[in-house]
């Protein structure tokens, strides 16, 4: 067991890369011009700069033009609430959902060969590919008033559109294929010699599953959650159009941030859009916390 | 004797439960996008005139976007008590296509059951740079205009049917109004979806000399966004626009709120409701009240679609549906 995680290690992560690496960098950075390197250098901060930190900047800056008193009364205001509530609601379905489903077509995809195998993969990039707003319309053309399956919603009176459950729905479907896409390629390039060996000395599958292939998928996992998740909080025009826009109820975060800058109070806008780039931030610290102490963690066992 | 005691316990309970619930209802009022602010303050003092006279609780849920689409996600199952649209002909389809209300729906509500009207000006930046005074102007190409979407917003509708009806007017031939609203959505830059997205268009991301508006809509901005920063052109001839309401029969009934729904909209009638309208720049339909706000509304002269265009049916099919004159007009403008 022992032999198999030790093994499994580098190649959980992909920036490992081989040995010559350090004296090809090296020549490479002697090769150019110092006016060349600096340029670059300037170049790529000033991108940083304008298209990520200012914007940044200006978000909270617009949330506090107003003074700290009415950031607290537009994040703390009932419909505020909701839709903080509601937009938490969503994500804690959704991306659980997708983390299931995520490990495991990348198993099957990674590790079995089957017929379908492409159509399969094509089918998870599917919402990568369609536009989040043809997303929302499949499900009202599905489960709306006048859609396929309508008639026999409304006749027992379960809601689908306009309702929390589409909204989850919308959200799951876009944030689909992160974790899948995640893991196929790291599964893929690990190949399957380790669970092989794990069933020879064996174990079964279920034992192999979670011993062997999960460990070595556990970063692009964390990864592909992340992402996930933060698509699944910020998700606007897939939800915007099975929401239908009642007030305290079916808005998320994003939409009910364009409520406020619809009804000219920018402040509050800001103040609810500021408190999304927050819990964005949030996701990416706890993160870096993640992999640096699993990083420290495995240097000590090295030694 | 104790399982009639339990009985009796338990009904009890069922009772009380049920009267605590009957002392709450909840409605959704469907409404376009320009009526975000007014309807803030009439839900507030609906509540409360219900419940001084019921006893009962209600709140309202409110739901804002472009005629079109709220009218369209009512027909997909939005689960609304009352709709109060920017225009009949939204109300209409949500009878045609879903059969929600019956088709005589405009007629149960006094003045075709608009509680308030409004009319369609020009708003401009301060000091009226480009020299702005009627319709004419719209169309020198030295003017930006700013105007929404017909297919999505009710009030891009009534902009586009004050452009031709004036047009109509000053030419006498449908060909002469074609071209002019032509010239019109020629110097348009950005075609947003909802009125409210246009005010702040026009007005946070400065773009664009003329911003066709909700006469209530640019009475808002003026106030909202900067007093002095704009001024209100008013053109030599408008269109009455009338926003109607009604309740949703086939949801009031399936929810049982069928009572205190069209208690919600009769109150837009009554005094109250009327000045809530004119403080919030609607035309109040009440002659008594509108006098009382006399000062605020520019005298224009109106004309009603009846007249020019023959009614909302009439109007929506031959401009606004798929390949009618806005289609033709906006293909010849992309080519």
């Amino acid at each position: 067991m022992s032999v198999t995680t030790t093994t499994a290690r580098p190649a959980a992560h992909p920036p490992a890369a081989p040995l010559p690496r350090p004296r090809r960098a090296r020549r490479l950075a002697t090769e150019e011009a110092p006016w060349v390197r600096y340029t670059l250098i300037t170049i790529a901060l000033l991108f940083l700069l304008c298209f990520l930190v200012l914007p940044l900047a200006a978000v909270f800056a617009g949330a506090f033009a107003q003074g700290a008193g009415l950031y607290l009364e537009s994040i703390r205001e009932p419909d505020a609430l909701a839709a903080i509530r509601l937009t938490l609601t969503v994500v804690a379905i959704s991306v659980p959902a997708n983390l299931v489903f995520g490990v495991a077509a990348a198993w099957a995809i990674a590790k079995f060969e089957f017929r379908g195998k492409s159509f399969l993969i094509t089918l998870i990039d599917l919402p990568f590919a369609i536009s989040p707003v043809i997303a929302g319309l499949i499900f009202v053309l599905l489960f709306g008033a006048q859609g396929w399956l309508g008639p026999w919603l409304g006749e027992h009176n379960i809601r689908i559109i306009f309702a929390v459950p589409g909204i989850v729905l919308a959200t799951a479907f876009v944030t689909f294929p992160f974790v899948a896409r995640e893991l196929i390629p790291l599964m893929q390039e690990q190949g399957k010699d380790e669970e092989e060996s794990a069933l020879t000395l064996g174990a079964n599958g279920w034992q192999t599953f979670w011993r062997v292939t999960l460990p070595n998928v556990k970063w692009g996992l964390i990864y592909g959650v992340i992402l996930c998740n933060a698509r699944a909080m910020g998700e606007f025009g897939a939800v915007a159009v099975v929401s239908g826009h009642i007030r305290g109820i079916t808005t998320t975060m994003p939409l009910h941030v364009e409520i406020l800058y619809n009804e000219y109070q920018f402040a509050a806008a800001f103040a609810v859009a500021s408190l999304l780039t927050l819990l964005a931030i949030v996701t990416l610290v706890v993160k870096s916390v993640i992999e640096w102490k699993t990083d420290r963690r495995r240097r000590r066992a090295a030694h | 004797m104790r399982t009639v005691r339990i009985l009796l316990l338990t009904a009890l309970l069922v009772g009380l439960a049920t009267s605590a619930l009957a002392q709450s209802v909840t409605l959704l009022n469907v409404s376009y996008d320009p009526t975000r602010e007014f309807y803030r303050e009439y839900n507030a003092a609906f509540q409360k005139h219900w419940r001084t006279q019921t006893g009962q609780n209600v709140t309202i849920r409110q739901s804002h976007g472009g005629a079109g689409s709220q009218a369209r996600a009512v027909i997909d199952g939005l689960d609304a008590d009352v709709v109060t649209l920017a225009l009949a002909y939204d109300i209409d389809a949500i009878h045609e296509r879903a059969g929600l209300i019956p088709k005589d729906w405009q007629s149960r509500l006094p003045n075709n059951s608009s509680p308030y009207t409004s009319t369609i000006v020009l708003l401009v930046r301060k000091g009226n740079p480009k020299g702005i005074k009627d319709w004419d102007d719209l169309i020198r190409p030295d003017v930006q205009v700013i105007t929404p979407n017909p297919k999505t917003s009710g009030g891009a509708r009534w902009n586009y049917l004050a452009a031709w009806g004036y047009a109509l007017k000053k030419y006498g031939s449908d060909e002469e109004a074609r071209e002019f609203v032509r010239k019109i959505l020629a110097n348009v830059p950005v075609l947003d979806p909802a009125a409210r997205g246009t005010t702040n268009t026009f007005v946070q991301r400065r773009i664009g000399d003329a911003f066709i508006a909700w006469e209530n809509e640019a009475l808002l901005a003026i106030e909202q966004l900067g007093r002095g920063e704009y001024e209100i052109v008013v053109p030599s001839v408008s269109i009455l626009a009338e926003p109607p309401v009604t309740v949703i029969d086939r949801n009031v009934d399936r929810k049982g709120t069928r009572q205190v729904a069209e208690a919600y909209l009769e109150y837009l009638y009554s005094p109250e409701g009327q000045r809530l309208a004119g403080k919030h720049y609607y035309r109040p339909s009440d002659p008594a009240i509108a006098k009382e706000f006399e000062a605020q509304f520019p005298d224009v002269k109106l004309f009603t679609i009846e007249d020019v265009f023959g009614g909302w049916q009439q109007a929506q099919t031959r401009h606004f549906l798929d390949g009618g004159e806005f289609d033709k007009i906006f293909d010849s403008l992309r080519r």
